[in-house]
Parts: C-alpha cells; structure tokens; sequence
C-alpha cells in the first residue's frame, strides 16, 4: 500500500523479497545497503536467529531518486525463508507494492523454489491480493554454483506464465532484458500468456542486484502513474 | 491502480490537523514525543521532542510488534489487542490502535504515569479515529478520480532508472 505524504513530499513504497529459506534474500539487502551513499539509505534492521537465520524479517529503506518533486522512499522487507516461519512471512506480505522472488538455482533446491512459490500465491491470495496483476519480478540467484539448473528449467517450473483473459493486452511484448524472448506472447495452442520478469544473479558479488531492484521499484513507480 | 495496492494520501491540511492534536495529548500529559506509524510500517508523523533514534526503522519495529501481537491475540481467542504497553526502567511507551489502520505511540519517562498517559490517550485516539475515517472515506471517494501525481511521469520514470 503505497503512501502519498504531501506534508513531508515523499511517496513510500513497499517491496518485499520472497523465497525458499538460504536463497539469497537478506543478501540482496547487504548488497543494496553496502553500496548506496549513505544518505540515501536507512539502517539495516534484521531481526535474526543467533545463527543468523532471519527470524520475522530484515528491512532497508532507500530513496531512489525524485518524481515530480517527490522524494521516492523504498521500503524493502525480506521475510523468513524457513517454511515454519509462514505466520510472520504472511504478515510482511500486508501492504505490500512489488515482489522480488528470490530463487534458488541449485537443482536440489528446485523442490524448496516450488514450494517456496505456491506459498507466496496462498498468503497474497489470502490477503485478497492476485500476484498477476501487480509488480513482480524473479531471480534466479547463484548462478555460478556449478549445480545451478539452466534457466529454461528455472522458468519452466518458477515462471511458466499465467493465462491472459484480456483481450486488449493479447499482444507480444518482448523482454526487454532478454533479447528474443516475450513477456507476453501466443502459445503454439493458441494461448496468450503473460510471464514475470527475471533476472540472473550472483548476490554474494552484487551482480545482478540493482537490475532486480531497479526493475521492481520501476514497475511499482508505473503502477501508480 | 493494481489490484491489492490501495493507496492512501494525505494533505497538508490534514496533518496540520493531526499534529494539533497531538500537541494537545502530549501537553495534557506530559509524555515526551508521540509518533503515528501505518500499520504498514510506515511513519506518518512525529511530535514533540525530536526522538534520538531512527523513526523509520522505529516505525517498521512498531508495525511489526503490533501484528505480532495481534496474531497472539487471536491465537488467545481474542479478536486483537487495541493497546500495547511496554515498560522500561526510564523510558516506557504506550502504543494504541487508531481507525485499524494506525498505531499511536506515545514515549514517556518518569514525569508522567502510565494511568495519566491511558486517561489522556482515550480522547486522543477517538479525536484521530475520526480524523482518519474522514481521510480514507475521502481517499476510497476520489479513487481514480483524483488528479495523481505520478500520472504521465512515465519518461521521468524510466530517466530515474537509466
């Protein structure tokens, strides 16, 4: 839920990195924080296990630049990755403008990005929220890991695209990240169908992070205009 | 607008209104600084004594402890907790539900008690159920209707992200 404060000129937004547990979640956000300036930056709050396991979630809050004299504030959330941690991921979930979908690209953890996946449609389902229909981007992270599973069997399992019913927006719309692929597009069975964006990383190094980042905080910046 | 991300908005006018009353409470009761945090985590005012902390992550924490809290209420049988207070050995702070859609919190030391903070805090916190319900009537009223700021910053947009 985004808020317009025109006391103080500022838009908040909220994002919140979502997926299967040691993905790489509260990575991006060391990432983001270690190289924004500072004073474009909040604190870094995680609220950790000892072994520094996120226990309720993590959060950063970034200025990404202004529009139309308004000062863009991101709010950025990662939630527990741990299945049994579902009641405080659920509640991070509230309010929420864009989703990052961090997963993980080793083969064994294929089943865990499933799961981790289905679980995030439930709780937004669950909130009355439909994921189609708002910013949402995917990454696939640790792609340097020598057991990472192509990214054609990532997308095909994380990402197959939902069913387009409108009729107005039965029209190709390439990637403009992915030269030669489509966003939207027709299916040989004559279905159109509509993906999420996805982006490759290696979060550890950084790479990758900021075209995630920019990528949702663009589509929540567009959704509101 | 997408579905599942209603915004709201304030003006000017409605947080001078809001910060008046604040003043108010805090003089009534002595405590030191009031904040108004969104349930989402978000802070939409501050008055009296310029805390010496990071509001914003003060805002995220309290968001966080309310819905914690209100998950534990449920699990007890309970529908939510509209107030939460926390005690320190100097400082405490009283935090209460506003229109389920705000959190008051009022930060207080030893000049003050917790029974006048929770006497004055009654009034207040009707004072800015009010207040609130008008602004998301107003807000709920003028959806799609309202000139939007961001309308046609598509090019500012995309320059922002370059």
């Amino acid at each position: 839920m985004s808020m317009i404060n025109y006391a103080s000129r500022e838009i908040n937004c909220k994002i919140v990195y979502y997926g299967p547990g040691l993905g790489g979640k509260t990575t991006n956000l060391e990432i983001v924080y270690g190289n924004v300036e500072p004073d474009t930056r909040g604190k870094l709050i995680s609220l950790a296990t000892e072994t520094e396991r996120t226990l309720f979630f993590d959060f950063l809050p970034v200025d990404l630049g202004t529009i139309r004299g308004f000062k863009t504030r991101f709010h950025l959330y990662t939630v527990p990755g741990q299945v049994y941690y579902n009641a405080s991921r659920k509640l991070i979930l509230k309010g929420v403008d864009g989703i990052v979908f961090v997963g993980d690209s080793q083969l064994e953890r294929m089943e865990a990005n499933q799961e981790a996946m289905q679980n995030l449609y439930d709780n937004m389902a669950e909130y009355g929220y439909d994921l189609t229909k708002m910013p949402f981007v995917i990454q696939y992270n640790k792609r340097d890991l020598p057991n990472a599973s192509p990214i054609k069997d990532l997308q095909a399992a994380l990402n197959p695209g939902w069913e387009v019913t409108d009729a107005a927006k039965m029209r190709v719309i390439s990637d403009p990240y992915h030269a030669g692929e489509n966003l939207v597009e027709q299916l040989p069975s004559g279905e159109w169908v509509e993906r999420a964006q996805y982006f490759e990383a290696v979060a550890v190094n950084g790479d990758g992070v900021f075209d995630t980042l920019k990528a949702v905080s663009k589509l929540v910046l567009k959704a509101l205009a | 607008m997408p579905v599942g991300s209603s915004s709201w908005s304030f003006t000017e006018d409605d947080f001078s209104q809001i910060t008046r009353a604040l003043e108010r409470f805090l003089t009534d009761c002595n405590a030191r600084c009031a904040l108004l945090v969104d349930r989402t985590g978000q802070l939409v005012a501050t008055v009296g004594d310029r805390p010496n902390f990071d509001p914003t992550a003060f805002a995220t924490l309290t968001a966080a402890d309310f819905s914690a809290n209100d998950q534990l209420a449920k699990l007890i049988g309970e529908n939510d907790f509209n107030s939460l207070f926390h005690q320190g050995e100097k400082e405490s702070m009283y935090l209460a539900d506003v229109a389920r859609r705000v959190i008051l919190v009022v930060l207080f030391d030893n000049r003050t008690t917790l029974g006048m903070v929770r006497l004055k805090m009654r009034p207040t916190v009707q004072e800015l159920t009010h207040m609130f319900e008008q602004m998301f009537a107003r807000s709920a009223a003028q959806a799609g209707s309202a000139p939007n700021i961001l309308a046609g910053a598509d090019d500012e947009i995309d320059k922002l992200f370059r």
